[in-house]
């Protein structure tokens, strides 16, 4: 399997009144089809950015994008997008706000059929019996689980997550979690996730690339080699503890708490 | 549901004791139809012109409701510039504060002036002038606070600025959106009956106002603000209705 999303060499910087403001710096990072990359660092280092520029939504000043061996230049139907605020529509129903993609994507496809697929990734989440409810008759956790039902339904091959669990309480985060792999294994898509958790970034990520601070440049790469969907006690068995606690020292690092290994 | 005597009644009481004591001061100080008018001569003042109530009301009504219409479509447009270009924002605030800043009342003669003796036409100017500003105010900050996120979900499938705008932005500003008509409509029924009764020989309940002050009959006056007043509320439960039908998503349920 080839890598679907290879981001190579993007460095890019915000214009402002005082000046260019730097926020990635020469960034490479590779996703191979069907694979879940996590993406950590420190607040501020231009994580959402990076989402921006896989979406297509902007573009980098050096550096190229590329999804399916296609070089990014515009927004592209095959990717979808959660984020840390659920933006549910409040005036239309779970069940259409889940529609939503289909109607840019897919307009002549026949109503029954983009609710039958609605229905389906509801039902897969959990959220059978809510399809008519409004936005703000559910809670938070289920709003996300109705976003992500959105960012999947037009069968993306890419899906964008910032931080979706980031605002969401303890208990709650770890459902979303064995959710998402649960839906792994029925919708197989290829994600790049965007955390500031490092215990969500092992858990769900098949690597995990920490960023250094702003501008960001890939500081260390991790391969997360366990199996999948994995059971929710594996957060704390050794091999997860060993792997967070040598991704702690890189945050570390990318805070520029520490002076070694900087830039080598 | 259980029928609420209290709600129903309590109100209803008030208002009876309100009018009792206006109906006993105007007895009890001797106060004659040319210095003041007491609720029991109210109903026999609108009977006396009646033809003329509806006719003039009917006027004011529908010069009330043509301003507001072109003040819903004029400022939800200019709120649109606005909410959607920064520039066309910069360039047009200042334009829009300094000329709602200006008392509407030296605008009418200005207006009768300039078009003299279109009174249908300088009255729904009026209406209209006094009343698009909150509309596009409104709409503008409506549009200039989407999240950022509402529009990428659509932009990232290569949706086109058009179709945010009808899918997400459009909707979204529709409850401040009412929360402005309802101010304008108030505002609108304030411009129609500045016109009708600054400007002479306009017609309208305005008219029939500034007549019945020239013959200082009060009980004529005092029933053609409870006239205006009736109106008025007509107008505010329309908006009120259109709001639920439209926009009713945005009402928090009760529990």
């Amino acid at each position: 399997m080839g890598n679907l999303i290879e981001i190579k060499g993007v460095t890019h910087a915000y214009k402002t009144k005082a000046g260019p403001f730097p926020v990635l710096d020469n960034l490479n990072i590779s996703v191979p089809e069907g694979s879940f990359c996590a993406v950590v660092g420190p607040s501020g280092c231009g994580k959402s950015t990076l989402t921006r520029l896989i979406a297509g939504l902007m573009f980098p000043d050096q550096g190229e994008v590329w999804l399916h061996g296609e070089r990014v230049r515009s927004p592209r139907k095959t990717v979808g997008m959660a984020f840390q605020n659920p933006v549910l529509l409040e005036w239309r129903s779970i069940l259409k706000n889940v529609i939503l993609p289909l109607e840019i994507v897919a307009p002549a496809m026949p109503r029954a059929g983009k609710e039958e697929r609605a229905r389906e990734l509801l039902a897969m989440v959990g959220l059978e019996g809510f399809e008519d409810k409004r936005p703000s008759e559910l809670s938070g956790g289920m709003r996300q689980r109705a976003s992500l039902c959105r960012a999947l339904v037009h069968k993306p091959d890419v899906i964008i997550l910032d931080e979706p669990f980031g605002a969401l309480d303890a208990f709650t985060r770890e459902d979303l979690w064995q959710t998402m792999h649960e839906l792994r294994v029925k919708e197989p898509v290829t994600a790049v996730l965007i955390t500031h958790d490092l215990r969500e970034s092992v858990y769900l990520g098949d690597q995990v690339v920490v960023l250094s601070g702003r501008p960001a440049t890939t500081q260390h790469v991790m391969q997360i080699d366990l199996p999948g969907p994995r059971p929710l006690e594996m957060l704390y068995a050794p091999e997860s503890v060993e792997r967070l606690s040598v991704l702690r020292q890189q945050i570390r690092i990318a805070q520029g708490r520490t002076e070694t290994e900087r830039g080598a | 549901m259980r029928f609420n005597w209290q709600k129903v009644f309590v109100p209803l009481i008030a208002m009876a004791l309100l009018l009792l004591f206006w109906e006993w001061l105007v007895w009890y100080k001797g106060w004659r139809s040319f210095q003041m008018a007491a609720p029991s001569q109210l109903w026999p003042a609108y009977q006396r012109h009646e033809a003329l109530f509806w006719q003039y009301g009917w006027q004011t009504l529908w010069r009330t409701m043509a301003g507001l219409a072109i003040s819903v479509v004029v400022g939800t447009l200019l709120g649109m510039i606005m909410g959607l270009s920064r520039i066309m924002n910069d360039a047009l605030y200042p334009i829009l504060v300094g000329f709602n800043a200006i008392p509407k009342a030296t605008v009418v003669p200005v207006i009768a002036l300039m078009f003299i003796g279109q009174h249908d036409f300088n009255t729904v100017l009026m209406a209209f002038l006094i009343s698009f500003f909150p509309i596009a105010v409104s709409v503008a900050i409506g549009l200039s606070t989407l999240e950022p996120e509402y529009r990428d979900i659509l932009r990232s499938l290569g949706a086109s600025r058009f179709t945010v705008f009808w899918k997400i932005a459009l909707p979204k500003t529709l409850p401040e959106f009412f929360g402005a008509l309802k101010v304008a409509a108030t505002l609108a029924f304030i411009g129609t009956n500045l016109v009708e009764i600054i400007t002479p020989h306009g017609r309208g309940l305005g008219h029939l106002f500034q007549s019945a002050q020239t013959n200082s009959d009060f009980p004529l006056m005092f029933a053609v603000l409870i006239a205006l007043a009736i109106l008025g509320i007509f107008l505010y439960y329309v908006v009120v209705m259109l709001e639920r039908i439209f926009a009713g998503w945005a009402e928090r349920q009760p529990g």
